[in-house]
């Protein structure tokens, strides 16, 4: 290895058959080169594909019940199953779970909304400040609802965007309107507008909870609760948080409530990231792919690696053969050829390597395609790769030399 | 120098059993100008695989100047090759893309020569033979005959003890064979025991003695009055 004259022999051999030198190292690197492109942009689907379902893949999550479906504790299915006050207090206060945000709904049932003597049809909801945060609702004008509402009973409600349009046409605006819900005048302090949603979810109004329950014979029943999680760095995390926090909310409430364990339909709870979590399969889907590719590209270099160092040896066997007979040993003309086939795909491997990534690194950031971001390689499985090349084609290379070595000189020498 | 008793070699091919040497005895002294001639087929060629130490005889002994050469491994064989043997083939069988001087340097590597000491001997032996100042040109720069002598010149290179000619006359006109058999004779002259393979007669009339091969047996080795080369060239 650290033989000079050898080094001074390859030097020579090298420098004077550039184009043999020039054409394998170009196969061997530009095999690293398109490899490392397309694991890079596989990577780069994989980041954009997150990014993507980042922002749609809320942490929140939406309870509401249903009638039981399977018998337990001596009480018949079909049994509707009421959520009240106590159950969410207790989950907001005494279950220790890892929430941002809590809300509950409560929708009072044969309200008669009332302006100007007109009768509206539209949909009240009781419920706290935080839905706002939870349904990604966005204000128009004035205020949401907010705990001292709630606190304070307070008769106040706050109208979406198309209910203003729809009614409050006429008014320079409709806060400090009073609306009359059944009998009793609500002063509107809010208009709401939902995030890209189409207009059908604009069809309610939003009075607080406590209100709601008292004014329109409630009592303690709720409808529906909300809670919304903390965002966290994976969304491995998040998806094993929300899992964790689910599963902690249904044995509480099915245990509560008298449902049997294996009752998933009496007492519903709907999980988006659970839905991001099948784009995210998808998405593992379209990684194997690359990776299928990315090993046929390997293949595809180990063959035209080995083809070359096939053919240079072939092409070396009459050269092989004098060497022989001026008293080379056929282990020094082996490792003669091994040690520059090493050389040759080490430096353009790695040429390749560098060069590729340098790329990646450059252009990398500067993509802007939806479902493609900042793509990247890891430097580990590049490495590793050309490693692989480099001994694929020394295998390559051994077995013909090996062969050529084995030949009778004078036969070898005299046959033109 | 050369000892060689009841040399037997047969090849196989296929389920037949090709008897190619049968029996040869032959000894050549130290300083001897030795041509071997033969018909195609009449064993000489393998006779010379086996002097070359390229391949192993089957029964028989050959001593190379008092060394047994015997159960060889091609370790083993290349050293002596190296030490013992200079090859001269017909079709000259430079390197091609190195100068004539590194070709003529390449043995002295195997003999792990110094780069510096190599290429001033390189250039000695290519001066004997008259190419001094070709000594930077590729192979395919030159003549055939120039080719022959750098290949002449290389195998002196590496002081061998016999130097094997294999035809090396073969792809050379009348002329440049008769300047090569000079020089082969002047490098005989200086003491070096030399064996030329051919089947050309003028040729083998410039040796000190024709041995005649024939299906695998010797059937005349006499010592003849040499004929010099040096007259046919000017």
């Amino acid at each position: 290895m650290f033989d000079i004259e050898r080094w001074q022999e390859i030097f020579d051999t090298i420098r004077k058959n550039k184009l043999r030198t020039a054409l394998t190292g170009l196969s061997v690197s530009s095999g690293i080169f398109i490899l490392v492109i397309l694991l890079g942009f596989g990577q780069g689907m994989q980041n954009g594909i997150a990014e993507e379902f980042k922002e749609d893949a809320a942490t929140s999550l939406w309870v509401w019940p249903n009638r039981t479906t399977i018998e337990y504790n001596g009480l018949n299915p079909g049994r509707r199953i009421q959520l009240r006050n106590e159950n969410f207090e207790t989950i907001t206060t005494s279950m220790g779970a890892d929430f941002e945000k809590a809300s509950m709904l409560y929708f009072p049932r044969d309200v008669k909304v009332v302006y100007n003597n007109d009768l509206l049809v539209y949909n009240v909801a009781g419920t706290n400040g935080d839905l706002q945060t939870i349904e990604n609702e966005y204000l128009s004008e004035g205020r949401f609802i907010n705990e001292t509402d709630v606190q304070q009973n307070a008769k106040v409600v706050v109208i979406s965007n198309k209910i203003k349009r729809e009614v409050f046409s006429e008014v320079e605006t409709p806060i400090g309107e009073y609306l009359t819900i059944s009998g009793a005048g609500f002063r509107i302090v809010g208009v709401f507008g939902e995030h890209g949603e189409d207009e059908g979810e604009e069809e309610r109004m939003f009075v607080p909870i406590t209100t709601a329950q008292l004014t329109f014979n409630g009592a303690d029943k709720i409808n529906n609760m909300n809670f919304m999680l903390p965002e966290l760095e994976s969304f491995d995390e998040m998806v094993a948080n929300n899992t964790a926090f689910t599963e902690q909310l249904s044995r509480y409430l099915k245990q509560k409530h008298n449902v049997s364990p294996d009752d998933d339909r009496a007492i519903r709870i709907w999980n988006p990231i659970q839905e991001a979590k099948r784009f995210f399969s998808l998405m593992d889907g379209i990684k194997l792919f690359f990776w299928v590719v990315g090993f046929f590209t390997i293949i595809a270099g180990v063959v035209s690696v080995s083809n070359i160092m096939l053919i240079v040896v072939k092409e070396r066997t009459r050269e092989i053969g004098i060497r022989k007979a001026l008293g080379a040993k056929p282990w020094s003309i082996i490792g003669m050829i091994m040690h520059e086939a090493i050389f040759v795909t080490s430096i353009s491997g790695f040429a390749g390597l560098i060069f590729s990534m340098g790329l990646l690194e450059l252009v990398g950031p500067h993509v802007e395609v939806d479902y493609i971001l900042n793509p990247s390689v890891d430097f580990n499985v590049a490495f590793s790769t050309v490693i692989l090349l480099i001994i694929a084609g020394t295998l390559a290379g051994f077995f013909p030399a090996w062969k050529a070595v084995k030949v009778q000189v004078i036969e070898a020498l005299r046959d033109e | 120098m050369i000892e060689i008793k009841n040399l037997h070699k047969s090849y196989k091919m296929g389920s037949n059993s090709l008897h190619v040497l049968k029996g040869i005895n032959f000894s050549v002294e130290e300083g001897e100008l030795v041509a071997i001639m033969g018909s195609s087929g009449s064993g000489k060629s393998t006779l010379l695989n086996i002097l070359g130490m390229l391949d192993e005889l089957d029964d028989g002994s050959y001593d190379l100047d008092g060394v047994p050469i015997k159960d060889l491994n091609e370790t083993k064989a290349a050293n002596y090759r190296n030490k013992f043997l200079g090859f001269v083939f017909q079709s000259f069988n430079l390197i091609n893309y190195k100068s004539a001087m590194e070709n003529v340097a390449l043995p002295l590597y195997y003999q792990r020569v110094a780069r510096k000491e190599r290429q001033e001997k390189a250039l000695k032996y290519l001066e004997q033979v008259g190419l001094r100042e070709w000594a930077e040109h590729l192979p395919s720069e030159l003549s055939g005959g120039q080719k022959q002598r750098v290949a002449i010149a290389r195998a002196m290179a590496a002081e061998p003890k016999v130097l094997l000619a294999d035809e090396p006359t073969g792809a050379l006109d009348s002329k440049t064979s008769y300047e090569v058999m000079d020089l082969i004779q002047k490098i005989n002259d200086q003491g070096n025991t030399i064996l030329i393979v051919t089947h050309e007669p003028d040729i083998a009339d410039m040796c000190k003695r024709i041995v005649h091969l024939k299906d695998g047996v010797i059937i005349e080795d006499k010592k003849i009055e040499q004929v010099r080369a040096a007259q046919y060239v000017q």
